[in-house]
């Protein structure tokens, strides 16, 4: 019989074997202090909240251990919108990058976005030091095994020492921790990332719990000593002059500073043999890594066996910090031996002596299907545990970050009795986000992307703070001044927009000559400056010599002034489409609702409805499997279900 | 929502040979089983096979109403996918509308307009665009239209708008897709791609808009007024192309002093024709009513058939109907050709500018020739519907044009040269509108306007 026991079983007694003892209470314990974790305790105990932190190892805070960067295509986005909420990611970020850049600027201003190299160790000591000085906050070393719950509720937590700690909220920022293997070639290290102890207990008592998991694959290239490349080969990758901030408070002049370069060179058709050469000793093709990696972070084996016609990929070499000579080598992740790497690296230009701090490798780790969440990122079983960042499924330190504020608001918003905080997709890349995770069926690490972002146009990175702000005020994460501050900001905006549209000039010489020596039409009679600034060729700037009562703005004032009389057509068009958006996602579905009582609902529709049961109509849509024609069938439902409820409610006030 | 029986008639109420009763819910069958009677009175017809028709008679108690043949099918393979009945009956209203009562009687409602379509697409058994042409081969008034609701039913329409928008979508990805990922993918030139892709989908969304117009014809018919001078023959013409005597005919001007209006076929094309009173100046309240009426029936019609006593001189009068055919299609029908002829054909067509074609009503010379004309002018003189197909709701009218417009949005921002990055927006605004048309985007103004124009019957 004893055989027989189920591993799960026999975590639970392993667990009754030690002494347990009920250590100290907290309102909120953060399980994981990685990016969202680190989010998620400090929007805890910034509402007062008395909040403790787990982590495995005190020394892996807010650690990077893949990409250098912050932020970058829709990612910058995500930074910036944690920042106007009262997050920290974009505070550190400014502190510590050593490199910036504003990607897509040819393009609109709606898909600029802003990525900026960090110093790794420097982030992880600055993120730290802000946890460490945060009231209410407490910082402890140990492996959380259990989540203690009474009636689907949670009542605490059990470190693996045996010690409880009484709470009302958990929040599970575990990362790529749950069971984690990092593996190359035939080698698999039960480890989590960069070598450190995985947490092998938890995923047994969430399963206990009723938590469906799954398995996920992420991977990392290799770090190369900086010594060792020869850069004369690559090509110089410098950050810009001009550094926009990543927070809204901080001021762009603290950010001047020297930049260090990263370098860009490529693959070659020597490289890709070495990979088709050696692919039948990938974990990957072997069948030996069954988690599921993302179409859009390939390993570079994957790049090469699926695009046979591309003779080069991109390979970025990046700087890991300041203090350190690792340099990262992006576009080459991998999972192939480590021999097989030696060589493969070294026959890119410019690496041919190439020596490897620390191999590339694959990482499997166990998360959850995060459409056992609500929007709030509490789970709809257990009341009181929340969950987020790489955990629920997603991939990426923006991403993790901004799961982590929301989850920690929300974990704040239900202890303090107080309505939940959703942003809805209309309203925030987060909103996108979450609503992504928690509604459509996610098979593969998610990550941010612009496409994901109907109303992009409205979403931008320059317009955070405006969008946001007013939301992080009322929850309490942003102080007075920065709120006084944004309601002058909007107020000088909207002056200064009136005045250019009602300001007419002449078409006197000064305006003509400078029209024509910008490549604009002449002006056979009078115009609003908005109407010239609204011209391709012309900008708020470019006008100022005929703009003689033009009063004294910052940057920030006069970018939004110009991008919101620019393309005000199409913000006008893109509010429409929002409108119609919020009709269906207002249409809310009754909480009781039976869908197998829904007459032609499709069988899919009514099982994935029934599982997942979505808070609105516009949820409902997006579910996959959930057809245009069962959205049709739900409206009618509803309606009819509303009206006899109302029926039933006249009836009962006329029989009292 | 628990489905209840409804029945209706499914054929129009008319004296036609054969009306059709048709059931649908769950109790169809026990409410035939107690109407129906069988010759031999001893078949049970919830106990027979689907799809099978069977020959018996309806009964209220028992009184036999009528001799029938009933078509019995099952749930789901069924036009609504609920158990269905149909009764086929000799026809008659009489008859047909005691059927009903008896059905009615039996434990069924009576079903709202449209009912047996809202359930067909409830059920998932049509999309959006069929459930319009299932309307539409209710309300077709002849064969061409019929035709016309046939294909568009097996998803013409649908095909078309599919690979237009995904045409739309896959610019739409390129786009965000080089976005995304900057570093790897350019847009450069991209704009001069994406502006000869909007234009064919443009072009091909304004040879619909274009057809629509034909639909609307081929549905509803062509709207055809005729105008003339007091006693030119107008009522004569009417009456010539109804066969019988309609409206009041005599020797008096002035004597149609409202309009009529009546449906006609001939040779499949269907003139909805509105006969006027003559156009002159009258002090004559009532005429002078008529007279306005005349004129903005005028305004609207597709067609204009100016008749004209051709053994009278031009006056003032003619001179005002000119002016009204300007820009519009219209035919001079120069009547009374068998009199001694004081307009000439040629100085006519030199003066509108429009066909002109002598007849005489009395002796019933050159309607061939005028029928030809008609034929040409909407028809292109072929009446051959079979391969093509035609949008005819409004609602779908409008989502094209909504989509063209939106199309030229972006043609004019990339003229304009503005970040591609913003040509997503209308491209998705035009993706949208299209997709309205076959039911994948379905918003809660659309479902409830379907179904209030849903129609009675199949």
């Amino acid at each position: 019989m004893h055989g027989k026991i189920k591993h799960e079983d026999a975590v639970c007694i392993e667990g009754k074997d030690k002494m347990s003892y009920v250590y100290e209470s907290y309102d909120v314990v953060v399980v994981g202090a990685g990016h969202a974790g680190c989010e998620a305790a400090l929007a805890t105990a910034r509402l007062s909240l008395k909040t403790l932190i787990f982590t495995v190892s005190i020394d892996s805070i807010a650690m990077m251990p893949c990409n250098p960067n912050i932020g970058g295509s829709s990612k910058g986005h995500l930074v910036k919108e944690i920042d106007a909420l009262g997050g920290e990611m974009g505070k550190v970020i400014d502190k510590t990058y050593i490199q910036s850049k504003m990607l897509n600027v040819s393009k609109g201003p709606a898909v600029h976005s802003l990525r900026a190299q960090a110093d790794k160790q420097e982030y992880s000591r600055t993120m730290r030091m802000v946890l460490e000085n945060t009231p209410n906050l407490t910082i402890k070393q140990g492996e959380v095994v259990e989540i203690l719950t009474e009636n689907n509720k949670v009542t605490g937590v059990k470190t693996y020492s045996g010690a409880i700690y009484p709470c009302k909220a958990v929040i599970l920022c575990t990362g790529t921790y749950l069971n984690a293997r990092c593996i190359y070639g035939e080698v698999i290290n039960p480890t989590g990332p960069n070598g450190l102890q995985p947490a092998t207990h938890l995923t047994d008592c969430l399963k206990r719990l009723g938590i469906e998991m799954q398995r996920f694959k992420t991977g990392t290239p290799a770090r190369i000593d900086k010594r060792t490349i020869d850069f004369s080969k690559m090509e110089e990758q410098p950050g810009d002059k001009k550094v926009v901030p990543f927070s809204f408070t901080t001021d762009p002049k603290s950010l001047n500073k020297p930049q260090v370069s990263c370098w860009l060179t490529y693959t070659n058709e020597k490289t890709h043999e070495i990979i088709r050469k050696n692919i039948h000793r990938s974990p990957l093709f072997s069948g030996e890594i069954k988690g599921i990696g993302a179409r859009y972070c390939p390993s570079i084996e994957d790049k090469v066996m699926k695009f046979p016609d591309k003779d080069r990929h991109q390979v970025f070499v990046e700087p890991e910090g300041l203090y350190t000579n690792e340099m990262y080598i992006a576009g080459m992740s991998s999972s192939l031996p480590e021999d097989v790497q030696i060589e493969m690296y070294r026959s890119v230009r410019g690496l041919e002596n190439a020596k490897i701090v620390r191999n590339a490798y694959a990482i499997e780790y166990d998360c959850i299907n995060p459409m056992q969440l609500k929007p709030t990122l509490e789970f709809k079983k257990i009341e009181g545990l929340f969950a987020a960042g790489q955990f629920n499924g997603s991939s990426g330190y923006e991403e993790a970050a901004a799961q982590g504020l929301i989850a920690g608001i929300n974990a704040a918003m239900k202890l303090l009795g107080r309505k939940p905080f959703i942003l809805d997709r209309s309203e925030a890349y987060i909103g996108v986000l979450i609503d992504d995770l928690v509604t459509k069926e996610i098979n593969e690490p998610y990550r941010m992307m612009t496409s994901r972002a109907e109303y992009r146009l409205l979403l931008r990175q320059d317009n955070a703070d405006i969008r946001l702000t007013k939301k992080g005020y009322e929850i309490g994460l942003i102080d007075e001044e920065r709120y006084r501050r944004l309601l002058d900001k909007e107020q000088k905006i909207e002056a200064e927009i009136k005045r250019l549209e009602n300001t007419f000039i002449g078409a006197t010489n000064k305006v003509q000559e400078l029209l024509i020596s910008n490549e604009s039409a002449p002006i056979n009679t009078a115009t609003s400056l908005a109407d010239l600034i609204r011209r391709p060729e012309l900008n708020y700037e470019l006008l100022a010599p005929i703009d003689k009562d033009r009063p004294q703005l910052s940057d920030d004032v006069i970018e939004q002034v110009n991008i919101n009389i620019k393309y005000d057509g199409y913000i006008k068009r893109q509010l429409k489409q929002v409108e119609q958006f919020k009709k269906l996602e207002n249409k809310k579905i009754p909480e009781d609702i039976d869908y197998m009582a829904v007459p032609s609902l499709s069988t899919e529709a009514r099982q994935k409805l029934s599982k997942l049961r979505p808070m609105s109509i516009g949820q409902a849509s997006r579910i996959a499997g959930v057809s245009p024609a069962d959205v049709s069938v739900l409206l009618v439902y509803i309606s009819q279900y509303n009206h006899e409820k109302y029926k039933e409610s006249i009836k009962k006030t006329q029989n009292e | 929502m628990k489905t209840d029986t409804i029945a209706a008639i499914a054929t129009g109420l008319s004296n036609s040979g054969i009306s059709i009763i048709r059931i649908s819910g769950e109790d169809a069958f026990s409410i035939i089983d107690k109407i129906y009677q069988s010759k031999n009175g001893k078949k049970v017809l919830s106990k027979e096979k689907s799809h099978t028709i069977h020959y018996g008679y309806i009964k209220d108690n028992d009184q036999i109403i009528d001799e029938v043949m009933v078509a019995i099918m099952r749930a789901p393979k069924s036009y609504t996918r609920e158990d269905t009945v149909e009764i086929n009956c000799h026809g008659g209203i009489v008859v047909t509308r005691k059927i009903l009562e008896t059905v009615l009687k039996a434990g069924a409602r009576i079903a709202e307009p449209g009912e047996f379509t809202k359930r067909a697409f409830l059920n998932g058994r049509i999309d959006l665009s069929q459930a319009e042409a299932v309307c539409d081969l209710i309300h077709a008034k002849n064969e061409l239209a019929l035709k016309n609701s046939v294909s568009q039913l097996r998803g013409k329409i649908y095909d078309i708008i599919s690979r237009l928008r995904k045409d739309i979508l896959r610019d739409v990805a390129f786009i965000e897709a080089a976005l995304d990922d900057p570093e790897h993918m350019s847009l450069d030139g991209f704009s001069d791609v994406l502006k000869v892709h909007i234009e064919e989908v443009s072009r091909e969304i304004e040879r619909l808009l274009q057809d629509a117009a034909n639909g609307r014809i081929i549905k509803e018919g062509i709207k055809t007024v005729i105008i003339g001078k007091p006693n030119a023959g107008k009522s004569s013409l009417l009456n010539a192309l109804m066969g019988e005597e309609r409206a009041i005919v005599t020797d008096i001007a002035g004597t149609t002093r409202d309009t009529l209006e009546e449906t006609i076929n001939i040779n499949g094309i269907v003139l909805n024709i509105i006969d006027t009173a003559g156009i002159r100046a009258t002090d004559d309240l009532i005429e002078k009513i008529g007279v306005e009426k005349a004129k903005k029936a005028a305004k609207d019609a597709d067609l204009i058939i100016y008749v004209i006593d051709s053994s009278t001189d031009f006056d003032d009068n003619d001179e005002e109907i000119f002016s009204l055919i300007k820009d519009k299609r219209a035919i001079l029908l120069l009547n009374k050709s068998d009199l001694e002829m004081k307009v000439r054909p040629e100085d006519m067509r030199v003066r509108t500018n429009q066909p002109v074609i002598s007849i005489s009503l009395k002796q019933n010379t050159g309607m061939d020739k005028f029928i030809d004309t008609v034929k040409e002018m909407f028809f292109g003189g072929k009446l051959s519907f079979n391969d093509e197909i035609y949008i005819t709701s409004e609602r779908q009218k409008e989502a094209l044009k909504a989509a063209l417009e939106s199309l030229k949005l972006v043609s004019r921002g990339i003229d304009e040269g503005i970040p591609e990055d913003l040509f997503t927006v209308d491209l998705m605004n035009a993706y949208e509108e299209l997709g309205k048309i076959i039911g994948e985007n379905v918003d809660e103004d659309l479902i409830n306007m379907i179904f209030a124009e849903f129609c009675m019957g199949k």
